[in-house]
């Protein structure tokens, strides 16, 4: 074996339209961790996706342990000792959680499948890595962040040389973060090579040996982690230095309180009880929070798609029940998603259709669509918030992540709103879009709307926010103002109930 | 892709306007030609080939018009004529070049075919379907489907027969009924599907239940009364005859028979009806908040529920739209046929179905354009008269039929598989 387990050299691979990778060259040494970087379409999943046999590349060559190898499937990587943790877990649901490991290798006793030796050896890989769920449980009662264990077992199960890790912690909590790492420690010291896709630039610095950057489908060049920092990467994953990650704050809060919550309970009994919160226009108010805190349950509420037990909601002073979207958007309450693909896209849809779809009453008369009006105020919108797309008559499938979230918001800008909810605004989204979304964010608090954003990410939060509450486990632990807000303190907060 | 093999949309739209212009002259020659040699056998073989010839070229000239508009709308649009371009016209187009050859080859087949008379038929034949097809669509468009459509024809077709007999007739369904407005019964037969739509759209939105169970329990319930009512007596489950002229007019009129030539002798009614239903439901799913919250329901429910859209009323209505149009599509059977009995619109379901997704709707949803449902039933009449015309067997043409459903569907699909 040579110096690297893994050489990907020259690779290429061209869409319809598209060059989505350019020459890119990865190597990976044995028993190390490899940081893969850049912003979403620089092409690190088009890259993967071509080493586990889901893409064929157009041009290069792969070497796997010092000979070539041509990858024709997902199979014949996993054979070669590849595995993959994809971003998004597709489990059986009603289906065990060993049968969901051992899918296409179940063990045999003559020609029944021997499901006594299938639980030994889950248990068997569940203790090694120091995982508690029970083998037999169904997958879909999991937790998201216990899926994403499960999904690395099985990784580990093949026992692969090189796992492929793409954002692995996006569901997950600190405390599981930190269970992952130790996981990754042990892979490590068994020679196993990892490499990691994520957008946290503070767990690549802490867990990865070296780090590879990729910008618009090009490399651009490796180094040891040691040798980086956050501005570094983000320097040369975005082309430019950004001196700051957060526009400066250029807008005043006002006093007056647009939304009421008093003693807000969920119908059900275990997600949030008792919130009292207000919301002053012209705000950003944050939510922080771990996973599980019932965050998006709350404003989920809010915006009439979840019941109320009981508790009071009121808007400019006058109560409002959040029985449906219809009454939330009465009330000029507007609701970003935080699963865009799930509940946000209409994939199949124009940008036009995806942008007008909230608001489609004031474009008809009598049912009718007036065209032209769509397409001028869906245009007019789109171009305040920058989102580049080819035409307007574009599926929203065919554009990056950072433009269908602007589309998005633009569809909530279109229904004219005075509470804006932001659900994760800038979840999978790249550093530049970012920057952009936060713009638009700033903008609309200047203008007076009030806005509250759900963030999972620590600095998004303590930069952005007027004020940050934070919940835990379905309570609000505390609301703080922006200058006694601090990453210790919120964190504190967060695992008050806990 | 090299500056070279690109063809701009203008340039497009000039090639077609061109050669469209040389059909049409080429077709007006043949003509010309075929008259002054009426008596030679050779020229007679031709039929109608002239006017073929003549109205595929207008269709080019057409089709030149509306390509060099989008180039006005959109000066960067083009056509991409490098071998993948070309593979990809082939694939988006394969069903549609498909049905071409397979015409052309029956036309060389059999002579006969190439007659004017012959397209009509076609399309007369078309007409009923088209307006089911056009129906089920709603139900394929937001992932579901319709198993009771079959049933609704049927129920159409006795409760609107059952009401339109002479008076001198013997076996007279309601021996005592005075003669009603030929509207009177057909108002009643949509309506009663209407009522059955209205029950398969209350079990899926109302229960979540999956659309082909509810339609099924729907079409169950449906024949039942629908015999029911059949057996009513004096009937007893007797077919229904002694239509009155004035209602199978409906299904039978021709049109302009005084105007037109007699080779053509006549524009079957059906077909103006079923232009109409196009052009209605083209309106709906592209023009109206309703068709955007259709093709939004399909395309991602939870995305819909989101952003407002009332889903469990949208998914009633579909039900009820579609089924009036069933409805519809029964009293023409009724009228065409002059009668009626329970088992009418036996498998239209499955057809229509059938024809949509070869017309590129797609059974998971979100997806489906008028025109290709156009294309889709048209295909599948044509295959079948086609058959027919040049001998072939029933039940050969069951085989071929399957055949080519999987074939098509097949070809369609690979549009989106990509690797």
């Amino acid at each position: 074996m040579g110096e690297y387990v893994l050489e990907m050299k020259e690779i290429s691979k061209v869409f319809p339209g598209v060059k989505a990778l350019d020459h890119v060259t990865l190597k990976v040494r044995p028993g190390s961790v490899h940081a893969l970087m850049g912003e979403n379409g620089a092409g690190k999943s088009t890259l993967m996706k071509c080493l586990f046999g889901i893409y064929r590349e157009d041009g290069g060559e792969i070497i796997l342990d010092g000979k070539k190898v041509n990858i024709a499937n997902s199979k014949m990587a996993l054979e070669l000792g590849v595995s993959m943790i994809h971003q998004e877990l597709h489990p059986i649901s009603y289906r065990p959680v060993m049968e969901n490991i051992w899918l296409g290798r179940f063990p045999m006793k003559w020609f029944a499948v021997d499901h006594k030796e299938m639980y030994r050896k889950t248990k068997e890989l569940f203790a090694k890595i120091d995982l508690d769920i029970n083998p037999s449980a169904l997958a879909g009662t999991l937790s998201a962040s216990q899926l994403q264990l499960v999904e690395i077992a099985k990784a580990v199960s093949y026992d692969s040389k090189i796992i492929i890790m793409d954002e692995p912690t996006s569901s997950l909590t600190d405390n599981e973060v930190a269970h992952l790492f130790r996981i990754i420690r042990q892979l490590k010291s068994e020679g196993r090579a990892i490499i990691y896709i994520s957008h946290k630039m503070e767990e690549i610095l802490k867990i990865s040996d070296e780090v590879t950057i990729m910008r618009d489908g090009q490399w651009v060049g490796t180094w040891p982690s040691s040798e980086l920092t956050t501005d570094l990467i983000i320097s040369r994953m975005v082309g430019r230095d950004l001196t700051n990650r957060f526009p400066p704050k250029n807008y005043e809060t006002s006093t007056e309180p647009i939304l009421e919550v008093k003693d807000l309970s969920a119908s059900n009994p275990r997600s949030f009880r008792n919130v009292s919160f207000q919301l002053f226009k012209g705000e950003i108010l944050g939510i922080g929070g771990l996973v599980g805190a019932q965050r998006t349950e709350l404003v989920e509420a809010l915006f009439g798609l979840r019941g109320i037990a009981s508790g009071q909601i009121l808007v400019h002073g006058k109560e409002y029940l959040a029985k449906s979207v219809a009454d939330a958007k009465k009330n000029k309450i507007g609701l970003l998603t935080e699963e865009r693909r799930a509940t946000g896209i209409f994939p199949q849809l124009s940008i036009t259709d995806n942008t007008v779809i909230a608001s489609q009453s004031n474009f008809a008369k009598g049912g009718v669509l007036d065209d032209k009006l769509r397409k001028k105020r869906a245009t007019e919108e789109n171009k305040k918030l920058n989102t580049k797309t080819p035409t307007m008559e574009t599926l929203i499938q065919d554009l990056s992540g950072g433009n269908q979230q602007k589309v998005l918001l633009a569809r909530w800008l279109l229904t004219e709103p005075e509470i804006l909810i932001l659900d994760e605004p800038t979840r999978g989204i790249d550093v530049g879009a970012k920057y952009e979304i936060y713009t638009i964010m700033q903008q609309l608090a200047s203008q007076g709307k009030a806005i509250i954003m759900i963030s999972s990410e620590m600095p998004e939060l303590l930069g952005m926010s007027d004020r940050i509450m934070v919940m835990s486990d379905g309570k609000v632990a505390g609301i703080l103002q922006k200058e006694e807000a601090s990453q210790t303190e919120v964190m504190r907060l967060a695992t008050l109930y806990l | 892709m090299s500056e070279t093999k690109k063809l701009t949309y203008a340039k497009l739209g000039q090639n077609f306007i061109i050669v469209g212009i040389v059909f049409s002259a080429l077709g007006i020659l043949l003509g010309w030609l075929q008259g002054i040699n009426a008596t030679s056998k050779a020229w007679k073989e031709m039929y109608d080939l002239p006017w073929f010839i003549l109205i595929i070229g207008i269709g080019f000239v057409i089709y030149g018009f509306m390509k060099w508009r989008t180039y006005k709308e959109d000066k960067t649009a083009f056509v991409d004529l490098s071998s993948k371009g070309l593979k990809k016209f082939l694939l988006n187009n394969g069903i549609i070049l498909a049905l071409i050859a397979m015409v052309i080859g029956i036309m060389m087949m059999e002579h006969r075919f190439i007659q004017l008379k012959v397209l009509r038929d076609i399309l007369a034949q078309a007409s009923p379907r088209m307006i089911i097809a056009l129906g089920i669509c709603f139900t394929l468009l937001i992932a579901g489907t319709d198993l009771s459509a079959c049933r609704m024809v049927g129920l159409a077709a006795v409760i609107s027969a059952s009401m339109m007999q002479n008076p001198e007739y013997a076996n007279r369904f309601f021996p005592n009924l005075p003669q009603l407005p030929v509207i009177v019964p057909v108002i009643l037969a949509i309506f009663a599907c209407m009522l059955f739509g209205l029950l398969n759209g209350f079990l899926v939105a109302k229960f979540d239940m999956h659309p082909f169970i509810a339609t099924l329990a729907v079409q169950v319930i449906i024949y039942g009364v629908c015999s029911l009512y059949f057996d009513l007596p004096p009937n007893n489950s007797q077919p229904i005859g002694g239509i009155r002229k004035d209602f199978a007019a409906l299904g039978q009129k021709k049109l302009f028979t005084e105007y037109l030539p007699d080779k053509i002798g006549g524009i079957p009614i059906l077909i103006p009806i079923a232009l109409v239903f196009i052009v209605i439901i083209w309106f709906i799913l592209n023009k109206t908040v309703f068709g955007k919250n259709v093709y939004a329901i399909g395309g991602n429910r939870e995305a819909a529920i989101v952003s407002g859209i009332n889903v469990p009323a949208t998914i009633v209505c579909i039900f009820v739209l579609a089924s009036a149009l069933y409805g519809v599509g029964g009293v023409l059977e009724a009228a065409r046929t002059a009668g009626a009995t329970n088992n009418y619109g036996v498998g239209y379901e499955l057809d229509a179905i059938a024809a949509c997704v070869v017309g590129g709707v797609s059974l998971n949803g979100g997806v489906g354009k008028v025109s290709g449902i156009i294309v889709g039933v048209l295909i599948f009449t044509i295959i079948q008269y086609g058959l027919q015309f040049i001998g072939i067997n029933a039940m050969w043409q069951q085989v071929i039929k399957g055949i080519i459903i999987a074939i098509a569907v097949a070809i369609d699909l690979s549009k989106y598989r990509r690797k």
